[in-house]
């Protein structure tokens, strides 16, 4: 598997972690994109299961999910319920929940263990959460900020918080996810972490204004940059052989 | 978890975990440093953000060679010196507003020398601006002014025509002597009233003032109204008319005439005065004047303050002025009541028996007379007084007095000291006056200088005139110790000298006052 980083803009803005949700089993993209948008993600090995073309989907930074499940606000229409739980995979449990702090994006961080959510969730939310996502939940802040789910942006290799986070809440945070953890900024500064990528364990997504100092520590937290040539060449033979024989 | 708030919460008792603030890349050239709000290293944000983007480098100020002012939009024209604050000030308030505009604000100014004639005036400024998610720069940033030259208004009007006035004073006085304005030409020294004047030049009888405006021409008369018994006239003339505006140029011109009677002048009132004034015997001295008349009657000690528009009813002149005073010598001095006090002056009534020091010697001639002056006198002093007996007097007044009253023949008008020619230890400023050229009769030199010599004697011996003048040391003065000790010359004191300004040589002031004060005080 290709293990890559991508520069990408949506409609201009370098903010692609609001327009799209990345995890292991799905991609989630706003529409309105453009094609260019559309033919990298496939190019990173991704099949595109259906273009949400016909219904408004709210804008993405209201959801938050694994690959185990996707959970909505509460202001999500029927339809779009009835239509991403027929795009995405059966595996996926897709759930609406009532909840105060609709903007889930912000207040949940997730990967497929742990999450780490907003002080201020309700306690039902909570269990949800761990029930459907199959997740430990852990209530956090990150540098003082409680929106925990836009200051910090982790996957299961690794993790990439708000840069103002001190050395013991990087240690502490980092024994809570067991991934290792680094400050850092994305897109030329920006300290809003988890809006301006999206990452899952073998890709990621910057915005275009990522420097290259930023591409090189998101590469080097999240593992993403093992990509040794004899991998390729493995894959490659796989199918090789068979034409042969 | 703030950083920040970890010593405020400890203050207050509670337990706070320690956060220490760990680094993080430049998300330009990927330094270490610690996270700030745009969270680049310094050289990367100094390299990428210009903050004097848009701040002008170049202004223009407008200077007034002949008065050395510049020019403050729309009119005022403000002196200032080179590199001097105010010149900062004015550069500054020049480019205030595309700097505000901008929102920079400016943390420093200075001055980077430039030749004066190269017409260049340059500052450094330091400005400081927000940018980028609040991260505040401080650069510097030079500016250059450009200085062009200009005559403000007033040096304009000054060389289209220099003798220009607009108002005129005429001070006059009509007494053959020119103490007063003497007296005078010190007061409006000490308190700058001809400061305002174009010129100054003295006239038959008096002085002329030249003004550029009515107003301060209308103030110096004020203040000769409050401190000389004057009255004045105005007049005006019209000196050109614009008939757009309907806009009058007139020249003022304010005749001011002080009242005859001066100090020391011997006065017979009239019948009618002397009733009216309540019985103020006929013959009175005149004692002081300010902007009233203070009339002393000699033997009874009475004073009497006589205003400027009461004079004008009688209208009396001087019988004797100070320049018919005869010296006297003290013979015999009786003491007729004690000492009294009338407007800060010591008066005793005593009885005196004196001759006139060219009689002396060579006959008997000995009046015995009543003086207002027993504090002062003692035997064998001499004394300089109005010589009634022997004088010959051209005054219906006195002819009058003489028939009714018993009139002495001395009236004894102060004591006289021996004449010694030495420096003295205070000096007086002059005005600058243009003197009468085409006036000048013979002698008439020598005639000032020993008026100018009697006045500075009169200062000497009278404190309630040094009072209102002002003194200065006099830094040539040498101090001759062994004459003066023993002498009862009145002297002035140094309390009340001013120490002069000048520019340079201090060592030798200081040598100079070390000298003053060993000579010692002389009373």
């Amino acid at each position: 598997m290709l293990l890559k980083v991508g520069c990408i803009q949506f409609e201009n803005n370098c903010e692609v972690g609001v327009f799209s949700k990345l995890t292991n089993a799905y991609c989630l993209v706003a529409i309105g994109g453009s094609e260019n948008f559309y033919r990298l993600a496939s190019l990173l090995g991704f099949t595109i299961l259906s273009y949400c073309v016909d219904l408004i989907l709210t804008i993405l930074i209201d959801d938050s999910g694994n690959k185990n499940g996707l959970l909505l606000p509460h202001t999500t229409t029927d339809q779009e319920l009835q239509h991403l739980r027929n795009c995405l995979p059966d595996q996926v449990v897709v759930q609406r929940i009532d909840e105060r702090l609709s903007a889930l994006g912000n207040c949940v961080a997730c990967n497929d263990h742990v999450a780490l959510t907003h002080p201020d969730l309700d306690k039902e939310t909570e269990e949800l959460i761990a029930d459907v996502l199959g997740v430990e939940v852990f209530r956090q802040t990150i540098a003082g900020n409680i929106l925990v789910g836009s200051y910090c942006a982790f996957s299961n290799r690794g993790g990439l918080v708000h840069p103002h986070t001190s050395i013991e809440d990087l240690d502490e945070l980092s024994t809570l996810l067991q991934v290792p953890l680094v400050a850092g900024t994305v897109n030329r500064g920006s300290e809003v972490i988890a809006a301006g990528m999206t990452v899952n364990d073998w890709t990621a997504f910057c915005g275009s204004d990522t420097t290259a100092t930023e591409l090189s520590v998101i590469e080097s937290v999240y593992k993403l940059r093992e990509g040794q040539p004899t991998a390729i060449v493995d894959d490659m033979r796989k199918s090789l052989i068979d034409s042969y024989v | 978890m703030m950083p920040g708030s970890a010593p405020a919460a400890s203050d207050a008792g509670m337990f706070v975990p320690a956060a220490t603030v760990g680094t993080v890349l430049c998300c330009m050239c990927g330094v270490a440093m610690q996270p700030n709000p745009a969270n680049m290293c310094t050289r990367c944000l100094r390299a990428r953000v210009d903050i004097t983007e848009g701040v002008p480098r170049h202004a223009a100020v407008i200077y007034c060679p002949d008065c050395s002012c510049y020019l403050q939009p729309p009119r005022s024209w403000l002196r200032a010196g080179p590199e001097s604050p105010e010149l900062m000030q004015i550069l500054l308030r020049r480019i205030n507003r595309p700097l505000a505009r901008l929102r920079v604000s400016l943390s420093g100014a200075e001055f980077v020398f430039s030749e004066p004639h190269s017409k260049r005036l340059r500052l450094k400024l330091r400005l400081r601006r927000e940018v980028l998610h609040g991260v505040v720069l401080e650069q510097t940033h030079p500016v250059e002014f450009v200085v062009h030259d200009r005559l403000c208004d007033s040096c304009s009007r000054a060389q289209a025509n220099p003798d220009q006035w607009v108002a005129v004073v005429q001070l006059r006085q009509h007494v053959p002597h020119r103490r007063t304005f003497l007296y005078l030409e010190q007061l409006l020294i000490k308190h700058g009233q001809a400061s305002l004047a174009i010129r100054v030049a003295a006239a038959p009888g008096g002085l002329d003032f030249f003004f550029g405006s009515r107003s301060h021409a209308a103030r110096l008369v004020d203040f000769l109204n409050t401190v000389a018994p004057i009255s004045t006239q105005t007049a005006k003339q019209l000196v050109s008319h614009d008939t757009k505006s309907s806009v009058y140029n007139y020249k003022y011109t304010f005749s001011v005439e002080i009242c005859p009677i001066c100090r020391e002048d011997l006065i017979a009132l009239s019948p009618q005065a002397s009733r009216d004034l309540g019985g103020l015997g006929p013959l009175v001295l005149c004692v002081k004047v300010t902007n009233s008349i203070a009339l002393l009657d000699p033997l009874t000690l009475r004073v009497h303050h006589l205003e400027e528009k009461k004079y004008r009813v009688y209208n009396f002149k001087a019988a004797l002025t100070s320049k018919q005073l005869v010296e006297y010598i003290v013979l015999d001095i009786e003491q007729e009541s004690p000492e009294i006090s009338i407007d800060g002056s010591r008066y005793q009534l005593a009885f005196a028996q004196v001759a006139r020091v060219s009689d002396f010697g060579k006959n008997d001639t000995i009046f015995t007379v009543r003086t207002h002056l027993g504090h002062l006198l003692n035997p064998g002093d001499h004394a300089l007084g109005y010589d009634l007996y022997g004088a010959n007097l051209n005054d219906d007044d006195m002819d009058t007095a003489m028939t009714r009253h018993n009139l002495p023949e001395v009236i004894l008008v102060k004591k006289s000291y021996e004449k010694k020619p030495r420096t003295r230890r205070w000096k007086l400023k002059r005005l600058p006056l243009e003197e009468d050229a085409g006036n000048k009769a013979k002698g008439e030199e020598e005639r000032r200088l020993d008026e100018y010599e009697a006045f500075l004697k009169d200062l000497e011996q009278d404190a309630g005139m040094r009072f209102n003048i002002n003194l200065y040391k006099n830094e040539d003065y040498r101090s001759e110790m062994a004459s003066t000790i023993g002498d009862d010359v009145p002297t002035v004191p140094l309390e009340e000298l001013i120490e002069d300004l000048t520019l340079g040589d201090d060592e030798e002031e200081d040598e100079e006052e070390a000298g003053n004060t060993q000579a010692g005080m002389v009373e």
